[in-house]
């Protein structure tokens, strides 16, 4: 512990010569000082970063002259009467004496930027009012993100301003000053200097950011014995050994499913998770789409153990037990031709794969086999295999080098990180993000990461959060957000973003950059610096316009990866391992909501329905109603089933008990959970929140746990919030003893209309078969002109109308709308026990529907806001006019007149109306304050709200273009949920313009009005979701063949 | 003379609408007494006290309604009235009883309505004033409720003239309006007779000053019955209104459940059958303990217990037609509405409906039932929680399963839901304790009306006149007066 105790290692002899040496007149200020070590110097440097004290200001060192002391002794009476004891924040009430360039007050700017998530960035621009930012939307020019986001970004504005952020390095816990800090760790670092850093050891996240790159090499280079390790939870480990398997080398995967007519996933949620999910969402839909003529559509199989969004879009599915997915992927390649490869499987699976292998073997090039993340080596690795044998390498499926920085098995690094922890051979531990104490495996023996870090005789962690592992920690630096500091990072295909800041750090924040610039002695280097010499590197000449350009695209031109050749290694089916498929099993899943646990401070996330479970705020075990029979424990009679009875869970020796979610469509004999939750020190939103499932995962079995599962019954009920009671589209298979309504009982509503893709082509307008519309004459008023209106002068003028078109065959229910709705339209967070209630505030919500039988049903997903009915039942009985239509076909909500009567929200059809039960909002956090969009009323307590179609973005787009004395152009407005969709489900424009995109979706044969026979008239219509299934697999069965709606009257 | 005598002998075969005994002088004592004796009755007291800690319950859930918003309550997102909008009609039907007995009854002539009418009228009073107070504090900002209200602004904003829950505000307030001043009109006379005997000199003042210079002189009778027939012309037209503007709360709603045009007379007929339920469940205990049992007879009980079976079938009949329009409309919503209703999640809270409102009542086709005031009081406490059941499968069994099944949700009160509803009642009964003791219950100008003497019949007058010589009479015959 040398590091601590400085000052005991003088020597003496070195300070007295210095005494003796110096006149009387100079003063020193310590030993140190006097003795005029390098020692000394490298303190100063350290403790004053920012002055750089050697360099540029000779006075720190240089004896104090007369003229000198003066100066600073005026300066430290003056500074000393200032400042009583605290910093007081910088604050800046005058308007702009000089506005910066293009800014013009009251209107948004929007920079590019980028946010990463597992390492891989996705493409953002952020809209900032007046140097704060409050929206995140997609860039377009980006690779991935090509305009769309997906929840994580869309939140990770709130968590900028989370109030319960890191906001100060912390030395066990104390606060303490960056200098200092960096003064204790530097010696730290440089007892390691001595030994080459062996003792040093580094833990990141995955990265694939090149200046990290850059710095760790650098670093690497100084301490040549040090060693990097990589952990992170969301683990591609199995896809990484699988390349490694089947070409005998890292490689990085893009999938181009906008080439691909067959899709086959073996188990992988490619639409909604991992890296590139943007890009891959939008693609597969883009082979979907049946707009603009276009008849055809690409085929999904979907073998998954867990329902997913992918799985609710799948022409086929087929319910698979995660380590069974390993047999069904030999059968398929089996009877694709690969060969090495035998597997039998039995039953429906052998069924399926005999015709999925017939299908993808008819589209040799033009198909796609992805396995899951979680999934073993082995189904990577067979994947590979067959997409190789049908020729997709190269055509759908490209391989380039890992765009990674250090691509590792990650499971295997920290494995013998904390090997050497115990050894105890690392005295120096830095971790650069993660949060290992809560997230790592149990480890042999089943010691937990912190058991072994807390061997360590300096443990420094750098998060956003003063988390499990920063408590852990001798010092804790907090981490600058992504939208405070400079960084870069790759997409999925390589090309590189640079991350901008859109705001000064809010607390003391320190980028990853600039602790390893600390590590490299470059203390006084800013991250701008540090990321721009990393590219002036790089881009050599013209450096300057290149980086402008970078920065203002929000890629750099050129940067993605190319495509590699690479052979499947000619015994690669040697190495394969045989699946262990066990009586149970259990699979560990990201948290759609929370990921890993790294945003479970964020409400927004926490609030967020899950996909087609539609719970918030918890994790729970998903599991079959069959499996959940033979456990004892069936869901009881209760309709909300939001008493949820607990399932034990065994792993290897651990045991969790969580509560049990029933899922229709789950593998029997499977239990799936959510990782992420049961945090203690996640903040004031996370903490306590669900169930730990870490604390039953383990090294041997991260994502999939056979060999050591035991289930049984737990003790006691549990509440979960669900946003949506659990109901059929048509009940026939659900065996609950609550009353549920009958198969025509909600069939006969036609609220969710679907087809077969072969009936579609015999006769379009089959999806509508038995709906009723009455017609717009059956009235006895006259219908209101929406197309004109007089001008006070006489004159005929055109008038907008604006209306949506939502495409239920692309919707992939994935949540982004909702998230963004959230973010736009300052939409409250209840919390859970509110929800449990029905308090909801979400003003767009997906509503699920399931259809079939219960083993494995369809399901559709229903984006459900405002409809802005022409005919709006909510307008009639307010009865202080606080909702009106307006001339465009908006129905409008007026805050200020609503008294709250909920009468609208009764009359309401489409149950979209949200009430203000009582203050939700919270009004008093300061931080808060800035995450709000100020061009949208932030609603008190009483008041009715809903959706608006954007008014605020309606009118902005309405003025921009009467300024320029023109129509608004169809796409220039764009309301937020449409903005952040992956798939372009939602479109909104003028209907009363013959071009726009909505009103041409409007007259697809598949559109609809839901609830059209209440003679409502929404201005949202749908079109219906369409299946291709292979007639092989008993696809196509005859519904709904004869014509469209009944248009009476 | 043998004529008179001979009709005299005729026996009604009904109990008497004033026990035997009375004159006109017993009347005024025993009402007066009620009013002016010193000292409270101990069960008095009890009574109040607890009613008096409801009405504090009320109060403090009130005040912390204000404070924290409605969403104390369990009211949700489908589910946007639940026990508010269900009390407020609950205690709006009660009221209709009063309205019924002293306008309707009165404009019928049916004289037996007199004893009760003061009480009934009171409790429709109050339990107005308790209707009231819901829609006013259900509001997500009540400070804000004025805006209801067509008064002019500077905006020139007005009120929505589409919307029935602004025709309530007028039939409520309307019908508030009307019965207070019908009640204290019909106090006048009494509140001077009280005035008149009063040994204190407070109880005088007040009295004074309540009976509005009351001298009983013919004139102001005169007036007073003109103005009295007056009122009740307008009453009458407001028991059919009140309830059917309530009705059009809902029924001018697309919900199905809510949505019938049946809604108005089997919403009156609702109220008045609630109405008679309460007017029985107080006067039962009241008659008893202020053995006025000579004023309230048999017979007034007998006759309530007839028009609760009639308006009883009425509502029934109602419930009926429910179900079979919603079969026979072929609406996919309304034939799911009444399954729901019938075997949902809240099926049990319909078949306890139908217990109540339908099936227990029954019991009172049989005269001998019809006098056993245990069982009448009981069957009137199955038909008060039945029509509060009324309500609440039409509001919220309505809501929380209307079109879209993705918003299908349950609805479990909390326990201001309760307090609130448990404080009105103490409220109610707190200002009929009051009433009760401090004004008089019964119009006893009007129970003189119908002693013997008090009926003239002309042809037998202009006979007897005829017959006597003006010289037989007496010099100085007093002439009875009213108030004596």
């Amino acid at each position: 512990m040398s590091h601590r105790d400085h000052h005991h290692d003088h020597e003496i002899e070195p300070v007295r010569e210095a005494i003796r040496r110096k006149t009387d007149r100079e003063f020193w200020r310590s030993l140190d000082e006097l003795s005029g070590t390098d020692k000394f110097r490298d303190f100063l440097h350290r403790e004053f970063p920012a002055l750089n004290a050697s360099e540029t200001d000779p006075l720190m060192l240089d004896p104090v002259g007369r003229r000198s002391f003066m100066k600073l002794m005026g300066a430290s009476l003056a500074f000393a009467g200032l400042t009583a004891c605290t910093v007081q924040p910088t604050e800046h009430v005058v308007p702009y004496v000089k506005l910066p360039e293009g800014l013009v007050q009251g209107k948004p700017q929007f920079y590019a930027t980028a946010m990463t998530l597992g390492g891989v960035a996705n493409g953002l621009l952020v809209e900032s009012h007046e140097g704060r930012p409050t929206k995140i939307e997609g860039n377009p020019d980006h690779p991935t993100s090509r305009g769309a986001t997906d929840i994580y970004a869309q939140a990770s504005v709130l968590q900028l301003y989370d109030p319960d952020r890191s906001k100060t390095t912390l030395k066990l816990g104390d606060p303490r000053q960056w200098g200092e800090f960096l003064n204790e760790f530097g010696k730290a670092l440089d007892e390691q200097r001595k030994k080459g850093g062996a003792g040093l050891r580094i833990l990141t996240e995955t990265l694939t950011s090149p200046t990290v790159k850059a710095q760790m090499d650098a670093l690497l280079k100084e301490f040549p014995q040090a060693k990097w390790h990589v952990y992170e939870p969301a683990g591609r480990d199995g896809a990484r050994a699988g390349a490694q398997l089947a070409f005998g080398e890292m490689v990085n995967v893009v999938y181009k499913f906008d080439a691909a007519d067959v899709v086959l996933s073996l188990d992988a949620d490619f639409l909604t998770n991992g890296p590139g999910a943007l890009r891959q969402a939008r693609d597969f839909m883009a082979k979907r789409r049946l707009t603009d003529g276009s008849n055809e559509m690409n085929r999904l199989y979907v073998a998954e153990s867990t329902m997913t969004t992918t799985g609710a879009k799948a022409d086929h599915r087929l319910p698979t037990r995660a380590a069974e997915v390993d047999l069904l992927a030999r059968a398929v390649a089996a009877a694709v031709g690969v060969a090495g490869v035998t597997g039998t499987v039995s039953g429906a699976a052998a069924k399926f794969a005999e015709a999925v292998a017939k299908d993808l073997k008819a589209h040799g090039g033009k198909s796609i086999v992805i396995a899951g993340e979680h999934q073993p080596a082995s189904v990577h690795a067979i994947a590979h295999a067959i997409n190789a044998a049908l020729g997709n390498i190269g055509a759908t499926v490209v391989l380039t080098d890992p765009i990674e920085i250090k691509p590792v098995d990650q499971i295997a690094s920290i494995t013998e990180l904390v090997g050497e922890m115990n050894a105890g051979k690392v005295e120096v531990l830095v971790m650069l993000g993660g949060n290992p104490v809560y997230n790592a495996p149990l480890f042999a023996g089943g010691q937990t990461f912190l058991d072994a870090m807390k061997k360590v005789g300096l443990r420094v962690h750098t998060s956003l959060y003063n988390d499990e592992t920063s408590v852990n920690c001798h010092w804790h630096v907090a981490e600058a957000h992504y939208l405070e500091a400079w960084s870069d990072a790759r997409a999925i295909d390589g090309t590189v973003s640079i991350v901008q800041p859109l705001i000064q750090p809010l607390y003391e924040g320190k980028s990853i950059h600039e602790l390893l610039g600390a590590m490299l002695n470059q203390t006084g280097k800013s991250g701008y610096d540090i990321v721009r010499d990393t590219w002036r590197a790089q881009l050599g000449a013209g450096f300057e316009a290149a980086w402008q350009r970078a920065l203002h695209d929000g890629v750099v031109a050129g940067t993605a990866l190319p495509a590699k050749t690479v052979a499947l290694k000619a015994d690669w089916a040697a190495g394969l391992k045989p699946a262990a498929v066990g009586k149970h099993e259990v699979v560990f899943r990201l948290d759609p909501n929370v990921h890993d646990g790294r945003f479970a401070n964020n409400s927004w996330l926490q609030e967020v329905p899950k996909p087609i479970h539609k719970i918030t705020w918890d994790n729970y075990a998903i599991v079959s109603a069959k499996t959940a029979e033979e456990l004892g424990l069936a869901p009881a009679d209760e309709i909300q089933a939001a008493k949820a009875k607990l399932i034990e869970i065994k792993n290897e020796g651990r045991s969790l008990q969580v509560p049990v979610w029933v899922q229709p469509g789950h593998p029997d004999n499977s239990v799936t959970i959510y990782l992420g939750y049961g945090r203690t020190r996640a903040g004031n939103v996370g903490n306590g929140l669900g169930f730990d499932a870490y604390s039953i995962r383990t090294v041997n079995s991260a994502n999939i746990a056979t060999a050591g599962v035991s289930l049984g019954a737990g003790t006691g009920t549990y509440e979960l919030a669900a946003t949506q009671e659990h109901f059929n589209i048509d009940a026939s298979g659900i065996d609950s003893k609550a009353f549920i309504p009958e198969e025509n009982d909600l069939a006969d509503r036609h609220i969710v209309r679907v087809g077969h893709l072969e009936e579609y082509k015999k006769d379009p307008k089959s999806v509508h078969h038995g709906a009723h519309k009455p017609g717009k004459e059956l009235t006895i008023f006259p219908n209101f002109n929406y197309d004109t209106a007089k001008t006070s002068d006489g004159r005929e003028v055109p008038l907008y109308a604006w209306g949506m078109a939502i495409d239920m065959n692309a919707c992939i229910g994935c949540n982004a709308c909702i998230v963004a709705c959230q973010s736009e339209n300052n939409i409250a967070i209840v919390g859970k026990e509110l929800v449990i209630r029905g308090r909801m505030m979400h003003w767009l919500r997906i509503d699920t529907y399931f259809r079939g039988d219960m083993a494995n049903p369809e399901v559709y997903f229903q984006p459900m806001m405002c409809q802005h009915c022409e005919n709006a039942p909510c307008e009639v009985v307010c009865p202080v006019n606080a909702t009106v239509h307006d001339a465009e076909g908006l129905n409008t909500q007026v805050y200020n007149r609503c008294v709250g009567t909920r009468y609208c929200a009764n009359n309401c059809p489409y149950k979209v109306r949200r009430f203000n039960y009582m203050l939700y909002g919270d009004w008093d956090t300061p931080s808060l304050k800035n995450v709000r969009n100020p061009e949208v009323t932030i609603r008190s307590r009483g008041v009715m709200e809903k959706c608006t179609f954007c008014v605020q973005r309606i009118m902005a787009g309405k003025i921009e273009s009467e300024k320029q004395n023109r129509r608004v152009k169809d796409g220039e407005i764009q309301t937020a949920c449409q903005s952040s969709c992956p798939t372009d489900a939602i479109i909104f424009g003028d209907i009363n313009d013959k071009e726009s995109r909505v009103h041409k979706l409007k007259q697809e044969p598949r559109n609809y009005e839901v609830l059209a026979d209440l003679n409502t008239r929404p201005r949202a219509s749908y079109l219906a979701a369409m299946k291709n299934p292979n007639a092989e697999l008993g696809g196509g069965h005859g519904e709904g063949q004869k014509s469209g709606e009944k248009q009476h009257g | 003379m043998a004529e008179v005598i001979k009709k005299q002998e005729y026996v009604d075969p009904r109990p008497p609408v004033v026990g035997p005994g009375h004159t006109l002088k017993s009347i005024n004592d025993k009402i007066a007494d009620l009013i002016l004796m010193k000292g409270f009755k101990k069960g008095w007291i009890f009574g109040l006290a607890i009613s008096f800690l409801g009405m504090m319950m009320l109060l403090n859930t009130i005040a912390y309604l204000v404070l924290k918003g409605v969403g104390i309550w369990g009211n949700n997102a489908p589910v946007g009235w639940a026990f508010d909008i269900i009390n407020f009609v609950w205690w709006i039907g009660i009221g209709h009883a009063g309205t019924l007995i002293s306008a309707i009854l009165l404009l019928l002539r049916q004289s037996w309505r007199t004893s009760i009418n003061r009480f009934a009228e009171a409790m429709t009073l109050f339990a107005v004033a308790c209707a009231g107070l819901f829609p006013a504090l259900h509001t997500g900002r009540p400070w804000v409720d004025f805006w209801l209200f067509p008064i002019p602004n500077t905006m020139g904003m007005w009120p929505n003239f589409r919307s029935p829950l602004m025709w309530d505000v007028f039939a409520v307030s309307t019908y508030a309006t009307v019965s207070a001043l019908f009640w204290f009109m019909g106090l006048i006379p009494d509140l001077a007779s009280m005035r008149d005997r009063a040994k204190h000199k407070w109880q005088k003042v007040i009295f004074g000053m309540l009976s509005m210079g009351w001298r009983g002189d013919a004139r102001h009778w005169h007036r007073y019955e003109t103005a009295y027939l007056l009122l009740a012309g307008l009453s009458t037209p407001l028991v059919l209104s009140v309830h059917t503007i309530v009705s059009f709360d809902f029924s001018i709603g697309i919900v199905p459940g809510w949505h019938a045009t049946i809604f108005p007379p089997y919403f009156v007929a609702g109220a008045v059958y609630a109405g008679f339920a309460m007017v029985l469940t107080l006067a039962i205990p009241v008659r008893k303990f202020y053995n006025v049992e000579d004023f309230i007879t048999m017979r007034h009980i007998r006759n309530m217990c007839k028009v609760m079976l009639a308006t009883g079938l009425i509502v029934c009949y109602g419930y009926a037609m429910e179900a079979f329009m919603g079969w026979y409309s072929g609406s996919t919503y309304e034939m799911f509405m009444m399954k729901n209703r019938m075997f949902g999640p809240y099926g049990y809270m319909y078949w306890l409906l139908i217990l109540c409102n339908f099936i227990v009542p029954q019991i009172l086709w049989w005269k001998k039932m019809r006098d056993n005031l245990a069982v009448i009081f009981i069957v009137c406490m199955f038909i008060n929680v039945g029509m509060w059941l009324e309500r609440f499968v039409i509001i919220v069994m309505s809501l929380n399963r209307d079109f879209l099944a993705s918003s299908w949700r349950m609805y479990y009160p909390t326990i201001f839901d309760f307090s609130m509803f448990f404080g009105t009642i103490g409220l109610f009964m707190t200002l009929m304790f009051l009433f009760i003791r401090f004004v008089p219950m019964i119009a006893s100008f009007e129970m003189k009306t119908l002693l013997p003497e008090a009926k003239v019949d002309e042809h037998k007058v202009a006979e007897i006149e005829k017959s006597i010589k003006p010289e037989s009479l007496p010099p100085s015959a007093p002439v009875p007066q009213f108030g004596d």
